[in-house]
């Protein structure tokens, strides 16, 4: 296992805006640090190295649904997320798309952030967000739109 | 990025998560690196030695919760500042003995006294540890010292008055037995 210290050097920045993108600014130091205490705590017990960034990413995508949950929205009644071995957004590489995403008005931000960062399908959106599948699918449209007028 | 990082190795050491907290010091000789643990100083990396080689053996052999947490060692980095300006004769740290064992431990144990300025040869510290015979031994007890410079092996010399050898490299273990005015004592 690499010392601790190199997944912070590889990946802190990328968690990081993957977390402004799906928490917003202001709350994305929190879930930041509870995502490296818990990732911290969980270190020497895991068993498998190779996907260390897929790993981060999945306990920072919990660490936002856990804080969408605290935020009011009414409680979950899924299941844990899946793993995500196949983490396909690529945020690290395009830090400047997560400030766009920041942006965002946060029911957009949130659902474009659990999609394309966390790799959610709409109804772990829905369930995260505490709305319908419908509204979150209409969430990250809305989202998706801004975003390529911004970027056109 | 930079208070964050700060602020996460601080609440890992509060919740008892931080294993090695590690940072650099500057010194006349290049960068050392300085590695604790909650029991205290636990390695000093000289500038000839590679720095992530020895990350990697600390989280293998400790634990891989290393991290960089330069606060938590600002005492060590305080102390061999004023070491290296020849201000500061004794360490005050508490040390973590245990990437040493048996023989080799109780080597450093009798190196770690020997008062600045002054030094033994290799047969004397042997015989400390236990085993006057043991002159090899005690040569590879200072040439394997996982915290040189505060347990002090520069300061073991041959019997006959040569220098023998320095993980830092001779030149280094000349100059530092210089600043502490032992060659003069010495020659």
């Amino acid at each position: 296992m690499p010392p601790f210290q190199v997944l912070i050097d590889e990946h802190a920045a990328g968690v990081m805006a993957v977390l402004r993108g799906a928490v917003g600014r202001a709350d994305a130091e929190d879930c930041f640090q509870e995502t490296f205490l818990a990732a911290l705590r969980a270190y020497p017990t895991l068993s498998d190295d190779r996907n260390l960034r897929g790993w981060l990413l999945t306990i920072a995508h919990r660490k936002a649904i856990d804080h969408h949950r605290a935020n009011g929205r009414r409680p979950l009644p899924v299941a844990e997320p899946e793993e995500m071995a196949g983490v396909t957004a690529e945020p690290e590489l395009d830090d400047g798309i997560w400030e766009l995403v920041g942006a965002l008005p946060p029911k957009q931000r949130a659902a474009v952030a659990l999609r394309y960062a966390c790799d959610l399908p709409h109804a772990e959106i829905a369930a995260a967000l505490g709305c319908s599948t419908d509204a979150a699918r209409r969430s990250l449209h809305e989202g998706m739109k801004r975003l390529r007028k911004e970027l056109a | 990025m930079k208070a964050s990082l700060e602020n996460l190795a601080e609440r890992a050491a509060a919740e008892g998560l931080l294993d090695v907290a590690y940072a650099t010091v500057d010194s006349p000789f290049g960068q050392l690196l300085v590695a604790g643990t909650p029991r205290g100083l636990v390695k000093v990396n000289l500038p000839n030695h590679d720095a992530e080689q020895t990350l990697e053996d600390l989280a293998a052999r400790i634990s891989p919760r290393v991290l960089e947490a330069p606060a938590r060692l600002d005492d060590v980095r305080r102390q061999l500042d004023r070491y290296f300006e020849g201000e500061l004769h004794e360490f005050d740290l508490l040390l973590d003995w245990r990437l040493s064992a048996g023989f080799r431990r109780r080597a450093l144990r009798a190196i770690d006294r020997i008062p600045y300025g002054r030094t033994r040869s290799y047969m004397q510290i042997a015989r400390s540890a236990g085993n006057e015979r043991a002159v090899r031994a005690a040569g590879t007890a200072c040439g394997t010292n996982p915290i040189p410079i505060v347990v002090p092996c520069h300061r073991v010399l041959r019997s006959g008055g040569g220098l023998g050898g320095y993980g830092g490299g001779v030149p280094m273990k000349e100059a530092l037995l210089e600043l502490e005015g032992a060659l003069e004592r010495e020659g």
